[in-house]
């Protein structure tokens, strides 16, 4: 048995709300399926599971926030069957402080428990539609609500254990139910494990909760804006980077015009939709100069860790302000043709703030790149872990020597910032002089 | 395809690609991508959303042509009666 916790998206990610599981206990998951969706400061996210198994119980619930590395589910290894609740209960980690009581209880819920209460649904319902009958079973909630007669005592220890009150007899006056029904309620759930009706009893008690939490820096609870949001998510991991990393500065110019000649000649020969951009040029090329300068593509995390896999994170402004940094994976191993693709996926998605867990936190190395017409440097700032930025001017036309002559050629500035804990000067110079070699030789990419 | 469908055409995907912008305010010559801060990306993505609405696919030597509300209006004018 594993718990699958809250994932860390970057170094200035604290926690995450749960907005809608994707998995129900029971299912099968893969390696990189998606198991559920979770507000962050970097928008919605699609939480995916980095090792297989069968879900076997949720251990938070939807609207539930939580800070990063909570166990938020159990998985089981494939082929074997839930264990008895009460083993459960000695394995399930304190998530919050104020939640233990529920905790021993959440162990036996299913899927239906996590249904939003009346304040979650709604602010749900900002970021997308939720089915109507949820509305009308929730109307019909608080009607079954209003039937009861029950102590206030009575009411706070049910509420408290999320106990349904329907099922209990009362025996007070005018059969009200008190405390001792509750009690006695509460003893014999114990004892029975009644899934089906546990799941009708507590969905009918969902909105008597008192809400657990004020999401007083959650976005939608709080008011903050989405770009407010996002602003302070740079605003953290741009400071911590500042303030540990010790960046050193390379810059090299690199003639384009071969590069700009081989793509003209394939995008006159494709269709608008598949052209490509110099970008992807830029990040195939970056991806492959890394296997002279492997260093640079690691993180450092007690020291530095070189990673095998090459992935590129690109940046992509917001138009609202702010950036996200998506990870274009293995992009060594794709084709120009499959970076575009990658590009015209997840750009998008950024803009929209719908990325996905793996791609917000397994960039190897970043790449930002001003497109056309913008400044001719950019000086980056490395984002931790990471160890280096690298970054493209515009295209420009400059005034070149070659073999003595003075010539106009397109030309871009190519930046790197590496950390000087990690790599040396030389390093990231023999990265440019590969990158550099790799851009005069575009069909080769 | 007349001038005003064009034009309305251009405005709608304009608005889809810079949402908070108001495309019916640009000047005729003004520099489209400049005044509604429209990057490279998305600028090649607007021309994509052309050629899927409209049916016209513009090559890339003629991307300078496209620049200015006046001239996109011209150049998608010219090759719609074209029969393109």
């Amino acid at each position: 048995m594993t718990d699958f916790k809250m994932p860390s998206l970057g170094a200035d990610m604290e926690a995450g709300t749960l907005v809608e599981w994707r998995k129900k206990p029971g299912d099968l998951l893969q390696p990189g399926d998606i198991i559920a969706e979770v507000d962050t400061q970097k928008g919605l996210i699609e939480i995916e599971v980095f090792e297989g198994g069968i879900l076997d119980k949720y251990l938070i619930e939807v609207g539930d926030k939580v800070p990063v590395g909570t166990p938020m589910a159990s998985l089981r290894p494939e082929g074997t069957t839930g264990v008895p609740a009460k083993e459960v209960k000695e394995q399930v980690h304190p998530i919050q402080e104020k939640e233990k009581p529920e905790e021993a209880q959440a162990t036996e819920h299913s899927e239906k428990v996590n249904i939003p209460s009346k304040e979650k649904l709604s602010e749900e319902k900002s970021f997308k539609d939720k089915p109507s009958e949820e509305t009308s079973s929730e109307e019909k909630l608080s009607e079954e609500k209003h039937r009861i007669k029950i102590s206030p005592l009575a009411r706070t220890i049910a509420e408290k254990n999320r106990l349904d009150l329907s099922g209990i007899t009362g025996t007070g006056e005018g059969g009200a139910i008190i405390k001792a029904d509750v009690e006695k309620a509460m003893a014999a759930k114990k004892e029975e494990k009644h899934e089906e009706t546990l799941e009708k009893k507590i969905e009918e008690q969902v909105p008597e909760r008192p809400v657990k939490e004020q999401k007083t820096t959650e976005p939608a609870a709080a008011g903050i804006s989405p770009q407010e949001s996002i602003r302070k998510a740079v605003a953290a991991a741009m400071s911590l980077s500042n303030r540990e990393i010790p960046h050193y500065y390379l810059e090299k110019r690199i003639d384009m015009l071969k590069a700009l000649t081989w793509l003209k000649e394939t995008n006159q020969q494709r269709e608008i939709s598949a052209r490509l951009m110099p970008a992807v040029l830029f990040i195939k090329a970056v991806a492959k100069a890394i296997d002279s300068a492997p260093a640079l593509n690691a993180v450092w995390e007690n020291g530095l860790q070189l990673k095998n896999e090459i992935n590129i994170g690109f940046v992509v402004s917001l138009r609202s302000g702010g950036i996200l940094v998506p990870a274009i994976k293995n992009a060594d191993l794709k084709s120009t043709d499959e970076i575009m693709i990658s590009l015209n996926d997840i750009i998008p998605r950024a803009r929209a703030m719908r990325l996905r867990s793996s791609e917000l936190s397994e960039s190897t190395i970043t790449l930002t790149s001003l497109g056309e017409n913008g400044a001719d440097k950019v000086f980056g700032v490395i984002y931790p872990p990471q160890v280096a930025i690298v970054g493209f001017g515009s295209i420009i036309d400059e005034p070149v020597v070659q073999k003595g002559m003075l010539a106009f050629r397109p030309v871009v500035h190519v930046t790197l910032a590496g950390d000087h804990r990690a790599t040396d000067g030389l390093t990231g110079s023999r990265f440019l002089e590969a990158l550099n070699n790799h851009l005069q030789n575009p069909e080769t990419l | 395809m007349t001038r005003e469908q064009i034009r309305s055409d251009i405005f709608e995907l304009l608005k889809k690609t810079a949402p908070e912008t108001d495309p019916t305010r640009l000047g005729p010559d003004e520099n489209i991508r400049e005044a509604l801060n429209i990057d490279s990306f998305d600028a090649l993505q607007f021309l994509v959303a052309i050629n899927e609405k409209m049916g016209i696919d513009i090559p890339e030597e003629d991307y300078g042509k496209t620049t200015t509300l006046k001239s996109l209006t011209d150049y998608l004018e010219l090759r719609s009666k074209a029969g393109n």
